[in-house]
Formats: C-alpha cells, sequence, structure tokens
C-alpha cells in the first residue's frame, strides 16, 4: 500500500442532495471516508440513510453534488463522471454492497459456491478447481461449513445467508464496502456473531465501510465515526464514542436516550 | 413481386397465386430483410424486429419462417428440416407452406439446397459457400434463466459483462462434475457477442465455426433476429480445467454404420429393444445408398452394415 493512502481520502462526498421526483430527502451533505475507516450513518427511519448510501454508492443518481472516490493509484475520481461501464467494474471489484435483504444480494437459485465465485469470474478467471478452492476458503472464512457449497442459498438461514452475501461481496478485495442494516431482520446472537465477524474482517483487510443502521448498538461496536442524520440532513458527526457519550445536538440526545437498557 | 403462373411440384403442391410471393408482404419482408443486414454487420448481436402473426403457432418455427420467407427467391431450392429428418410434422409443414407461397423447387440433399431452415440440428454434410441455413429460435436470450430483466441483459451484453454464463457453467459442474448442458449450448461469436445457438445439440456447435455458410436465427415470439456471417469464429464456452467437449457414443449408426454423426436412440417394441441411427436422414440415406452401390458393383449384392 502507498504512503500516500494514508494521507488522502478514500472517498470524498460534498454537497450531495438526492430527490424523489420533487421531495428532497437527502440536503446537502459533504463528508470524507478515508481508507480502512468505518463509518455509520444512523438515524430514525425515513431519514434518508438508504438513498444517502445508495447515491454514493452510484446507485442511485443524486440531484445535485459529487462523490469522488480514489481508484487503485490515482487522483480522486467523480463516479458520476465516469462512463457506466467503469462504475460498474467498480461497484464488482473495488467495492461491495450489502443488502439487508440477503436475497436482494444472492442469486436464490444457484448454489452457494456459485455465488461466491461469480465476481472472480466476472474478471475473467476460468479455472473451476481455482475457483471453487477460493470459495471454499472464503465459506471458511465466514464461518459456513465447506460441506455446503453445493447447497443454495434458499437452503441458508437468516444469518448464514447474510454471511454469504458478505463472502460473495469480499472475495475480490474491495476496498470499500456499503452495508444497509446488514444485522437488522436476525436475531440478537446471530447479530453479535455477525458483528464479530465483520470487525475482524474489516481489521483484518482494512477495509472502509459505510454502514447504514437505526441500531446504536452496531455503530458502537463496528464504526469509528459516525453521521447522524434527520430529514435529509446530518446534524451531527464525529468520532463514535464521543458522539454517544456527549450528544450535542437535541436530536441525537433523543436518539442516545431512546435505546432500550435490558 | 405478382405470381404469374402456378407451377406444379414433384410432390403436388400448388403456388396458391392469391397470396404473395412468400406469404410476408413487401414492406414486411424489407423491414426483415434490413434487421437481418444489421444482424449480418454485427456478429452474435440480437437484433428487435417486427415479428408478425404467422399462420402457425408460436413454437413452431414462426421466427425461422420470416427470416426465410424474407431471403428466399423464385430460384432458390429449400431444404427443411427438423430434428436433423426432413420428413418430421413440423419440417413437412413449414416445407409445404413455402411450396404453396412461393413455388420454389424443395429438396431433402444438403448440397442441393440453397436454403436450409432447421430446427436442432445442423446438417452432417458440409455445408458450402452460398448456402444460408435458417435456425429457428425459441429463447434468444442465453442469460435468461439467470437474469430475467431484459433492460439487464441489454447493458450486460453492451458493456460485455459475461459472468453470468459461467455460472451456469459453474452450476453444472458442482452437482454433476462434468458440463451437463448438451443442447443450446452458449457461444462466443467473434470473440463479442455470446449467443444463443438455438436448441441444436452442443455435439453440432463446432460446425458454426468458421463455416462457409450463412448462418441466420429467427425468434418470432421474442421479435429477435441474429446471424453469423461465413467464416466467423464461434466458441463454445468452457473453463480451463474443464472445456467443451461434444457427445460421444459407443455405437455405429444401425443404418449406415456411420460412427461420426449424431445419433437418435430410437426404441423399436415393448421388451425395452432399441436402435440407434443417425439423426440427419438425408445423411444416413446417402450412406446407405453408396454402400449397397459398392456392394452390388463387387458382387454380393447385400448391404453390410
Amino acid at each position: 500500500m502507498k504512503h500516500m493512502d494514508a494521507l488522502s481520502p478514500l472517498m470524498q462526498v460534498r454537497h450531495l442532495s438526492c430527490a424523489y421526483g420533487t421531495r428532497t430527502v437527502v440536503r446537502d451533505i459533504s463528508f470524507d471516508l478515508w481508507p480502512g475507516e468505518v463509518l455509520a450513518i444512523v438515524g430514525e427511519s425515513g431519514s434518508g440513510k438508504s438513498t444517502l448510501l445508495n447515491a454514493v454508492a452510484a446507485r442511485h443518481t443524486p440531484l445535485s453534488g459529487q462523490v469522488a472516490f480514489a481508484l487503485k493509484d490515482t487522483e480522486l475520481q467523480d463516479i458520476y463522471a465516469m462512463t457506466e461501464a467503469q462504475r460498474r467494474m467498480l461497484s464488482r471489484t473495488d467495492w461491495g454492497f450489502v443488502h439487508q435483504n440477503a436475497a436482494d444480494g444472492l442469486r436464490m437459485n444457484v448454489s452457494a459456491g456459485a455465488n461466491v465465485a461469480e465476481r472472480l469470474m466476472a474478471l475473467g478467471q476460468r479455472h473451476y478447481g481455482a475457483l471453487r478452492a477460493q470459495a471454499t476458503d472464503w465459506l471458511q472464512r465466514v464461518e459456513i461449513s465447506p460441506s455446503r457449497i453445493d447447497d443454495r442459498p434458499d437452503t441458508f438461514s437468516g444469518g448464514m445467508r447474510q454471511r454469504l452475501q458478505i463472502a460473495r461481496n469480499l472475495i475480490t478485495q474491495p476496498r470499500l464496502v456499503f452495508m444497509d442494516e446488514p444485522t437488522s431482520g436476525l436475531d440478537v446472537s446471530v447479530q453479535a456473531r455477525l458483528l464479530d465477524m465483520l470487525r475482524m474482517l474489516t481489521r483484518q483487510m482494512g477495509l472502509a465501510a459505510i454502514i447504514v443502521t437505526h441500531d446504536l448498538a452496531v455503530a458502537r461496536l463496528l464504526a469509528q465515526r459516525m453521521l447522524v442524520m434527520q430529514g435529509g440532513m446530518a446534524v451531527e458527526t464525529g468520532l463514535t464514542d464521543q458522539v454517544l457519550d456527549d450528544p450535542q445536538h437535541p436530536y441525537t440526545q433523543l436518539l442516545v436516550s431512546s435505546v432500550l437498557q435490558p | 413481386m405478382q405470381p404469374t403462373e402456378v407451377q406444379i411440384q414433384p410432390v403436388g403442391v400448388l403456388r396458391d397465386p392469391h397470396i404473395n410471393f412468400a406469404y410476408l408482404d413487401e414492406r414486411t419482408k424489407r423491414m426483415i430483410r434490413r434487421a437481418i443486414l444489421k444482424a449480418v454487420a454485427i456478429p452474435g448481436y440480437q437484433v428487435p424486429f417486427g415479428s408478425r402473426e404467422m399462420p402457425l403457432p408460436y413454437g413452431w418455427g414462426t421466427g425461422g419462417i420470416q427470416v426465410t420467407a424474407s431471403v428466399i427467391g423464385p430460384q432458390d431450392v429449400l431444404k427443411v428440416i427438423d430434428q436433423g429428418s426432413d420428413d418430421t410434422v413440423n419440417a413437412v409443414n413449414i416445407r409445404r407452406f413455402f411450396q404453396r407461397t412461393t413455388g420454389v423447387q424443395v429438396s431433402t440433399d444438403t448440397l442441393a439446397a440453397s436454403i436450409i431452415q432447421t430446427r436442432h440440428r445442423i446438417p452432417e454434410t458440409p455445408l458450402r459457400e452460398g448456402q444460408i441455413v435458417v435456425y429457428q429460435v425459441p429463447v434468444p436470450e442465453p442469460m435468461q434463466h439467470l437474469e430475467p430483466r431484459e433492460f439487464e441483459t441489454r447493458k450486460l451484453h453492451a458493456l460485455q459483462e459475461y459472468g453470468l454464463m459461467h455460472v451456469n457453467l459453474f452450476e453444472d459442474l458442482a452437482h454433476y462434475g462434468h458440463i451437463a448442458t448438451t443442447y443450446d449450448y452458449p457461444v462466443l461469436v467473434n470473440g463479442r457477442y455470446i449467443m444463443s445457438p438455438s436448441p441444436i445439440p452442443k455435439f453440432d456447435n463446432p460446425k458454426m465455426h468458421m463455416n462457409p455458410a450463412l448462418q441466420l436465427f429467427g425468434a418470432g415470439r421474442e421479435k429477435r433476429i441474429y446471424a453469423v456471417p461465413p467464416y466467423t469464429p464461434v466458441e463454445s464456452l468452457g473453463f480451463e480445467d474443464h472445456p467443451f467437449e461434444v457427445q460421444r457414443w459407443d455405437h455405429a449408426c444401425e443404418l449406415c454404420g456411420s460412427r461420426e454423426s449424431f445419433l437418435d436412440e430410437v426404441l423399436m417394441d415393448d421388451q425395452g429393444g432399441r436402435m440407434f441411427a443417425c439423426s440427419d436422414s438425408d445423411y444416413c440415406g446417402k450412406r446407405q445408398a453408396a454402400s449397397l452401390a459398392a456392394s452390388s458393383d463387387s458382387g454380393h449384392g447385400v448391404a453390410s452394415v
């Protein structure tokens, strides 16, 4: 890794606004994401978190503003100025996208092995033995037994599907992963295991991530930095511990005090 | 073109003077020819066209019939095969349709024909320059099973994102240990477009490669035409460690003795008796005739199989 990486951001978002028709749902949001950093976007339902995530992941064209990403060994580049071919290439090599509902991110009618190896085949790998070996390795890394490699994801539990989706995304060694509520819909013990695994993988691979969540505990566990959204605006940003322990904005204070303690 | 005279064909089908030459009206034929020209210019690319209602149901080869109707002229000699055979219901009906609407000469001889419309096979006899093979295509989109959204598959073609095709083959290997796709086996045309070769057996795939004949594909229900021009490279997909292979049989054809042709397994009785015979009836018949002639020349009088 070049030294430059530590000095320039991996992604730079400037004055981003998004709208559905005439309704603006994301207003003037700017942030930097540094290599290896995990950023959590928190806020209530309808606050624009997912729209923001889709806009920075090149999945929803914004109304105005800029999203720039540093491709390997290059300067920051505006992703919406790239050709569609470049953008799609980027999304399946340097990026990953983990959906809330695993069925959206997986091919439910092909085996787990093919799901994991698909990105490699898209990149032109044509050796079945090698593809299978890599798929097996990644299944193990996300704690799925290699004996399930030929089973279809619709025979998997919710937690396994989510882990399979993560393996499918990480096999190309991306530098940035977008996650939309990766743990909601899972029961607490499965959530804990998934969070552990995510934390380990992001550390091991030096992976940067943007995680959308409404669960402050998830943010505390995974993210170094946090962006709190309300009504489409970023009302507070800062280090996770700082925001959670000493919230400044009234909405953040409300959010933090609303967490139930068991 | 005005129909002028009623020709009597050897099999007794009359040219119907009340129907325009080759059934379609001239504007439609021109529209289809434009689509064909574009398809030839971009080998393997699926060109949309305004498919017409035909007097045969979808699934009977309406796409192929429209393509043939647009390229056929009064001087052409037409051969129609279905599963390699000239005398199956589909072949007989399409042949009679063109006899009634064009009055052209028909033949079962692969070499004599200038246009060969086919379903499920490519003739065993090597084709020559100047011939046109018209394939009837049910599903033109090779990625449809894995990506049902058509706007998405078009984008995948445009950007040459063909990882999906290998997902299919990967699945076969994972479940069967070998590539179990035996027909409609996907090909890469001219190093650019992935194409469905229509439901021909993969045995026939190598015949498409650098073939001297023009190969046209028509899908009537899906409204697509695509083409492989003469002498175009056509590569069947595979993995480095599991390359493309064609089927082989332990048997020879019991009628003509061929070991090189595509064999049909035919049930003979209720006791499980079966026989292997060439699916290409013209090829098989000619070989039988040749061996009969050879053995009567040498004085034995009986064809040995």
